[in-house]
């Protein structure tokens, strides 16, 4: 049994097959529950498969020879974001200004305030760098985070996590500021809260959520040009 | 769809290349985004049903590919078990704060330009 075992771990197709199957696990598990984004498919996929590494004592190195076929595909799946982008080209040239403005005033809004917040309630640096990027969509986030020295492993729960705040907190932020225009509405959730935001701000009608998805697309493009320069700025 | 799956990684190695060749800290998948959505917007048509299929089919199973990197969490136990309460608190207050700068400036600006979307 434990000649098996050892000649299947050292096989990278078992981790592959192993993270799809507990992926479409996790999925119908969050379907079961209602679909909250409390218990988002990633995040049940993260708890069991870590638990079966610790348990079977695997490194993480070891699962990630055959997981990074899978993550390999982030590339080309952050290409392919510029399909959603090219189909909101209309009402981005419609809407240019306040597209412009509320994107040049949030991105680093949420860049500048995540760090200052974590910095004074000293946060080590590695934490900071992780965190900056919070807002952005995973798969810039998780590129974002590499270039810049902070866990990129990290990255791709804290993001998670970012989403779930967001969806809990819109509601409250938009009576509390007396936000009531739908694209407004749509906008801030997707800058602030990327894919998460986005589902919410769809289910919530189809204008909210084509602004909700173009925020997310320019917020992790403004994003991944700015954070660089302004790390290399401040470390220098 | 071969001709899609060539679109997005010929996209995603110009990216990498023009990283590589000009030295900005971008992450090389986004600027082949841009290269795309330029090329789009210059084509000025639809999106060719090849492109749509392989995107989409990538997209719409985007959560599984955080999977991965997500499990890589079990490396930072030690990080998280020290800073947790400083990250929940970083990231409710700053997500809240965003979202509200963010949708304000953007409501401000839509009114004073005389559009209504409600």
């Amino acid at each position: 049994m434990t000649e098996f075992w050892v000649y299947f771990t050292a096989r990278p197709l078992l981790w592959i097959v192993l993270t799809l199957a507990v992926f479409m696990f996790s999925r119908e598990i969050n379907r079961r529950l209602g679909g909250s984004s409390l218990f988002h498919p990633v995040l049940i996929s993260m708890a069991i498969l870590i638990v079966l590494l610790v348990a079977t004592d695997t490194s993480y190195q070891t699962y990630f020879e055959g997981a990074q076929f899978i993550h390999f595909l982030l590339g080309p799946a952050t290409v392919a974001l510029a399909v959603p982008l090219y189909a909101y080209f209309d009402r981005i040239r419609e809407n240019w200004l306040p597209i412009l403005v509320a994107v040049l005033v949030g991105s680093p809004f949420a860049v500048i305030s995540a760090t200052i917040i974590a910095w004074a309630m000293g946060a080590e640096r590695e934490t900071m760098l992780t965190m900056a990027p919070k807002s952005v969509t995973s798969p810039i986030a998780i590129g974002i985070v590499e270039k810049i020295g902070g866990y990129p492993s990290m990255a791709a729960g804290i993001v998670l996590v970012t989403g779930m705040i967001g969806c809990v907190l819109a509601p409250w932020v938009f009576r509390l500021c007396r936000i009531k225009d739908a694209a407004a509405r749509g906008f801030a959730m997707g800058l602030a809260a990327h894919g998460f935001g986005t589902a919410q701000a769809l289910s919530m009608g189809a204008l909210i959520g084509a602004f909700a998805g173009l925020a997310m697309a320019v917020n992790g493009l403004v994003t991944a040009f700015v954070l660089p320069l302004l790390v290399s700025l401040v470390s220098v | 769809m071969l001709r899609g799956v060539l679109v997005l990684l010929g996209c995603q190695l110009l990216g990498e290349l023009f990283v590589v060749v000009t030295g900005i800290p971008v992450p090389g998948p986004v600027i082949g985004m841009l290269l795309l959505t330029l090329a789009l917007v210059v084509a000025g048509r639809a999106v060719p049903a090849w492109l749509k299929t392989v995107s989409d089919g990538l997209l719409s199973h985007l959560a599984l590919l955080f999977v991965p990197a997500g499990v890589g969490l079990m490396v930072h136990f030690e990080l998280l078990s020290r800073e947790w309460l400083v990250m929940i608190v970083t990231l409710v207050i700053s997500t809240g704060l965003t979202m509200a700068v963010t949708g304000w400036v953007f409501q401000k600006i839509m009114r004073s330009r005389g559009g209504e979307h409600d």
